[in-house]
């Protein structure tokens, strides 16, 4: 591979190298119920990242004994496709994926009502078809999505974005080469009624003042990410009654 | 993961406690239990160090290898950080390949290492884009009682300020070991802090039983300059943004005080 050095990733009149302003987030594409088997499915564009999300259940466990009495039980796979990256990235799932599976799947059950399907699973698949930073924000948003296209009762959607330092400077929503080359990524998670915070990730190298400021942007931009899912869910509805009406 | 099962009447008595700012093992809100560091304990390897953290056991052994570099850092030597959870370290440990849990404490072990820049990687390139030193990291639990992260990440910095490199010289791109040691080039000392929240409280270093009865749990990484350098939130609670701040500052303060005992130690 080519070593490629960006010089500037912050151009003098603040401008980023996609030419975003520090505060931008990437043009976001939502789409819900793009899936025919799946109970419930989402897509997201999030700058060039294009990523899938699927939910089946609540439905039967297998096996067996991973059931909880008195809950349902969310498992999720976070994979990325062969192709999504530069280089190709073994379909075999990386202590990457794992981990992300992980974070993602305890970022969405403070979502969920499980205590309403004792005994079930509900099953998360993302597949992340193009990669190009900031994938596990960008799929636990479609994520979020597609548990409420399924019909899943849910406390609210979960709205994901990262925060972090490039070049000296503090920015919002993060690209594959500012991710890469930049001093601190922040993804954080979101769940607006409650006010809670639900992933939480830091790599990097950043002072506490500028920790509290990264919290806060990336807020923010969950917020405004909020608005794209209601509009996606909503969106979807509209389709339908439309359909209905003819 | 499969836990014993803690008697609902205690979890209830946990919760209770901490909300009155107590704890059922006699311990403040922010205080750790009594920490216990030996090192070089393992003479085969390179560096090695036990921790005791309360009756939580980990042992931590480094190895160093010749190896390629990755491509896109074709000068710097590598780090490996895996964790083993072992079947005799607890009931709910089962054998076979890392489960979810065990990756994620090695990747949280392996960021506050690596994004602190705590080894100075560019020191360990023998020839560029052929051969580096690889240093592994494997951390093995030796008994669960909670708080695995804190007590890997600091059982890993004490092993690899234990650790000792061969000395060598590169003759036709091949290594000659020369007679003598040097230690590993440690520049930076990142220390984990783990909060869990119970009953909306925020409590660090969990014991086991805690950790059963907690909403979620936050690890917070500083450097030596008190700068964080990693994060992770686990379990299926949340945080508020105010309770994250919170955990912050409390965060640098007891790394320091954890710091000065490890890099002592």
């Amino acid at each position: 591979m080519v070593k490629k050095k960006t010089e500037k990733l912050i151009d003098k009149n603040n401008l980023r190298v996609d030419g975003r302003e520090l505060n931008q987030l990437r043009p976001i594409k939502l789409e819900v119920g793009v899936l025919g088997n799946a109970d419930g499915s989402a897509y997201i564009e999030q700058g060039k990242n294009k990523i899938l999300a699927a939910v089946y259940g609540p439905k039967e466990i297998h096996p067996k004994h991973l059931a909880a009495p008195d809950r349902a039980v969310l498992r999720c796979r976070y994979h990325m496709a062969p192709f999504s990256v530069q280089e190709r990235k073994s379909p075999a799932p990386s202590r990457r994926e794992v981990e992300l599976s992980k974070v993602i799947k305890e970022a969405l059950e403070p979502t969920i009502f499980v205590e309403y399907y004792p005994r079930t699973s509900i099953d998360m698949f993302i597949e992340v078809l193009q990669a190009d930073g900031g994938t596990r924000c960008a799929s636990l948003t479609a994520a979020s999505l597609a548990l409420a296209d399924a019909g899943i009762p849910m406390r609210d959607l979960v709205a994901a974005c990262a925060a972090g330092k490039v070049d000296g400077r503090l920015v919002l929503d993060l690209n594959d080469v500012e991710d890469k080359e930049g001093e601190a990524d922040l993804p954080l998670a979101w769940i607006p009624s409650l006010n809670a915070v639900t992933l939480l990730q830091m790599d990097g190298r950043v002072t506490l003042e500028e920790f509290e400021q990264l919290v806060n942007m990336a807020v923010e931009g969950c917020k405004q990410i909020y608005q794209f899912q209601k509009e996606a869910l909503k969106a979807k509805y509209i389709a339908v009654k439309e359909e209905v009406q003819e | 993961m499969k836990y014993p099962i803690v008697i609902r009447v205690k979890q209830k008595r946990i919760a209770q406690l901490v909300s009155h700012g107590k704890r059922l093992d006699g311990r403040g809100l922010t205080d750790y239990r009594e920490l216990q560091i030996e090192t070089g304990v393992v003479g085969r390897a390179e560096g090695s160090a036990r921790v005791r953290l309360g009756k939580t056991e980990v042992l931590v052994g480094i190895k160093i290898d010749v190896g390629e570099p990755f491509p896109d850092v074709p000068d710097k030597g590598v780090l490996t950080v895996n964790a083993e959870l072992v079947p005799l370290a607890s009931p709910s440990f089962e054998p076979g390949p890392p489960n979810e849990n065990a990756v994620e404490l090695a990747r949280i072990v392996d960021r506050g290492i690596r994004e602190s820049k705590a080894i100075a990687l560019e020191e360990l390139c023998v020839e560029p884009g052929k051969k580096v030193f690889i240093v592994f990291v494997d951390v093995y639990v030796l008994n669960h009682d909670g708080n695995l992260i804190d007590a890997s990440a600091m059982a890993a910095l004490a092993a690899l300020l234990n650790t000792k490199m061969f000395n060598y010289e590169v003759k036709e791109g091949e290594i000659e070991v020369k007679p003598g040691y040097t230690p590993l080039p440690v520049r930076d000392y990142p220390v984990a802090v783990t909060f869990a929240k119970i009953n909306d409280k925020l409590i660090v270093d969990p014991w086991l039983e805690e950790e059963q009865v907690m909403d979620a749990r936050l690890t917070i990484t500083t450097d030596k300059d008190g700068n964080i350098c990693a994060l992770q939130k686990g379990g299926y609670g949340y945080f508020t943004t105010q309770q994250i701040l919170e955990a912050a500052k409390i965060a640098k303060e007891k790394a320091e005080e954890l710091r000065k005992l490890v890099v002592k130690g």
